[in-house]
């Protein structure tokens, strides 16, 4: 592995993933990647530790986030989901599945003008309650909402 | 190799909607093979970044429950015709694949 990339970006973790992304970015304009994949979060298996590894001290309930998914998924491996935030000044969002085997799906930072929107599609295990988390001025924002899921996308 | 990303832009009302469809198994390593009980070891895309005229615009990381093929749909306030947009993802296994699109 490239020990001395892994030492710069564990030296400038305390700046923040996109700050670290930048200067990776001078160091290295090929291959840019951003801070270390968030393991712990990826990892924790309830959504309170992944909560904990994301948003820190806690998040605010808000209606400002709008959560885009059918209620009724009949297919668990491909469940379209659409997040929009109306809260001034987002810079991430991160998504979660309560009772995924591991409930983060995808923690996404956002700079240079991207919106506060993400569209993608993800698996679930079976019908559970997905978690929208929107960072924005240093503070977390919390939105949830159920999907029932017929037939479940993670088992095989 | 076989093309790994297809990506797809729209301009509406001065922001860039952009579509990016990859190309992966996105295996989670829960899945077992039927016939040996063995379980298919987990492969899946951990970062995702996007760049339009260089400035990073995105930087993503997931989870093995993104689905197969995964889709990413993002927008970009400002963005305009012509600006050149930039796709990476890795994954757990070190796989790399970097795409290019002009804004339209």
């Amino acid at each position: 592995m490239n020990q001395l990339r892994r030492l710069i970006l564990k030296g400038s973790a305390g700046s923040g993933a996109l700050a670290c992304a930048l200067a990776a970015g001078l160091l290295r304009p090929s291959a840019a990647f951003a801070a270390e994949w968030n393991k712990p979060a990826f990892e924790a298996k309830a959504v309170t530790d992944a909560l904990k590894h994301i948003a820190g001290a806690g998040a605010t309930e808000s209606a400002e986030i709008l959560i885009k998914a059918p209620d009724i998924a009949e297919n668990g491996a491909v469940v379209p989901i659409e997040v929009t935030s109306r809260i001034a000044g987002a810079d991430s969002i991160a998504l979660l599945v309560e009772k995924n085997p591991f409930p983060l799906l995808a923690y996404v930072d956002l700079a240079n003008g991207a919106e506060a929107y993400l569209n993608t599609r993800c698996k679930m295990g079976q019908t559970s309650v997905v978690k929208v988390v929107v960072r924005a001025g240093g503070k977390h924002y919390i939105a949830s909402r159920e999907i029932k899921v017929t037939i479940g996308g993670c088992g095989g | 190799m076989a093309e790994l990303m297809k990506i797809r832009t729209k301009l509406v009302d001065g922001s860039a909607h952009i579509v990016v469809l990859m190309i992966h198994p996105m295996e989670t390593g829960q899945r077992k093979d039927p016939r040996s009980g063995q379980v298919y070891p987990a492969h899946f895309i951990q970062h995702v970044t996007a760049s339009i005229n260089d400035k990073p615009v995105l930087l993503a990381q997931w989870g093995p429950a993104i689905s197969k093929n995964p889709l990413l749909g993002f927008r970009v306030k400002g963005a305009k015709a012509g600006d050149s947009l930039v796709i990476a993802w890795e994954d757990n296994k070190g796989e790399k694949a970097r795409a290019t699109a002009t804004i339209a």
